[in-house]
């Protein structure tokens, strides 16, 4: 299926709200949650659910979920999760990431990495500092980095990120990308919000975890 | 993922220091080197790393060179070892790397299959990594951004 088309079936409002809550739990869904957490019948979730599956928005598996008991308690049941592979729409046709991998390629060859944190660092910060961790995850969802609370470990809380806006970039050049992602989220917090950003690159998420810093 | 049974991916990394290991100018390096390793050591996917005779790590062998440490271990696959090295704290070591190793001439980071099992000598990693120089990734000697699969490599 083409990019267009796959796009083209989000422009169905239930199906569009089955994706977004799917995409945004970052973890395997069955049709029973997608359905009550959009309000449809689980028949309804699981057509739209399927049709975004065939469509390669979502990738599906079979699982034994857990906490069920009773007959039918050991059948395994259809999972949804957002899929890995990358969709994109350019009217008219623009090819960026051909441009970006050329000037990573040639700005790792050239050991550019403190020229391009700066850069980075510049751009975060061109709005000005955040006020409070509200701004923070705002400024962070509007860059598409999907901002979530998770437990730190202590605890404490920390800011996660679970969608890496420069992915396909950043497979291709980890220390480059990551360093400069890091450096626009630094200055994309700027100083005095009481967060800071650092370099917790975890599989699956972005590299960068944020946490409050207590010193202040 | 990319695991193959019977197939284990080597991995060689080579790196000139820019001060020798007791320099301070350097201790950045040096003092994270058991913490990575130990990390290594508890990866997801992880099977072999070089060691020296002092047991901790391979700084003391210099096969290629009397100021270029080396760097070789096995994983049981690509995404393995990709984790590890840009998905974990390792990360973070690899982003400071200018200010401890000198600027690479060529290719320094070189990958291969080897039968699961196998344990690759330094002599076989520097056969690869020329092999790297001289004809571009091929199944024999590939690189991250040009990887090839396991069972496009030759045993």
């Amino acid at each position: 299926m083409e990019d267009i088309e796959a796009v083209g079936l989000l422009q169905d409002a239930v199906r569009r709200r089955l994706y977004e809550f799917v995409a945004a739990q970052g973890r395997e869904v069955s049709r029973n949650e997608a359905a009550e957490a959009v309000g449809v019948a689980r028949t309804l979730a699981a057509f739209h659910l399927d049709r975004l599956a065939a469509a390669g928005l979502l990738e599906t598996a079979s699982r034994r979920l857990s906490g069920r008991s009773g007959p039918g308690a050991g059948r395994p049941a259809k999972v949804y999760r957002r899929a890995a592979g990358e969709r994109g729409v350019s009217l008219p046709p623009r090819d960026y990431r051909t441009a970006a991998e050329l000037l990573a390629e040639a700005a790792e060859d050239a050991r550019l990495d403190d020229a391009v944190r700066a850069a980075a660092r510049r751009r975060g910060a061109a709005a000005g500092p955040c006020r409070d961790e509200a701004e923070a995850r705002a400024r962070l969802t509007e860059r598409g980095y999907e901002p979530f609370v998770d437990a730190d470990g202590d605890g404490g809380e920390v800011v996660r990120l679970r969608n890496c806006p420069f992915h396909a970039l950043a497979e291709d050049f980890p220390p480059l990308v990551c360093g400069m992602n890091l450096a626009l989220v630094e200055g994309l917090l700027g100083e005095g919000s009481g967060l800071v950003a650092r370099m917790d690159a975890r599989a699956g998420l972005c590299c960068v975890a944020i946490s409050k810093n207590n010193e202040h | 993922m990319t695991n193959s049974p019977g197939r284990h991916l080597a991995q060689l990394n080579i790196g000139t220091l820019l001060h020798p290991l007791d320099d301070p100018r350097i201790a950045g390096f040096t003092n994270a080197l058991d913490r990575i390793n130990a990390l290594a050591d508890a990866a997801p996917g992880f099977v072999w790393r070089l060691v020296d005779d002092g047991g901790a790590n391979a700084t003391e062998l210099r096969p290629f060179g009397g100021d270029v440490i080396v760097n070789l271990s096995v994983w049981e696959s690509r995404e393995a070892l990709w984790n590890f090295a840009y998905r974990s704290e390792h990360l973070e070591l690899l982003r400071e790397r200018r200010a401890w190793f000198r600027r690479p001439d060529g290719p320094h980071l070189v990958l291969w299959w080897v039968p699961a099992g196998h344990v690759p000598t330094t002599r076989e990693a520097g056969e690869r990594l020329a092999l790297l120089r001289e004809h571009g990734p091929s199944p024999r000697a590939f690189t991250f951004r040009d990887a090839f699969d396991p069972e496009s490599a030759p045993v």
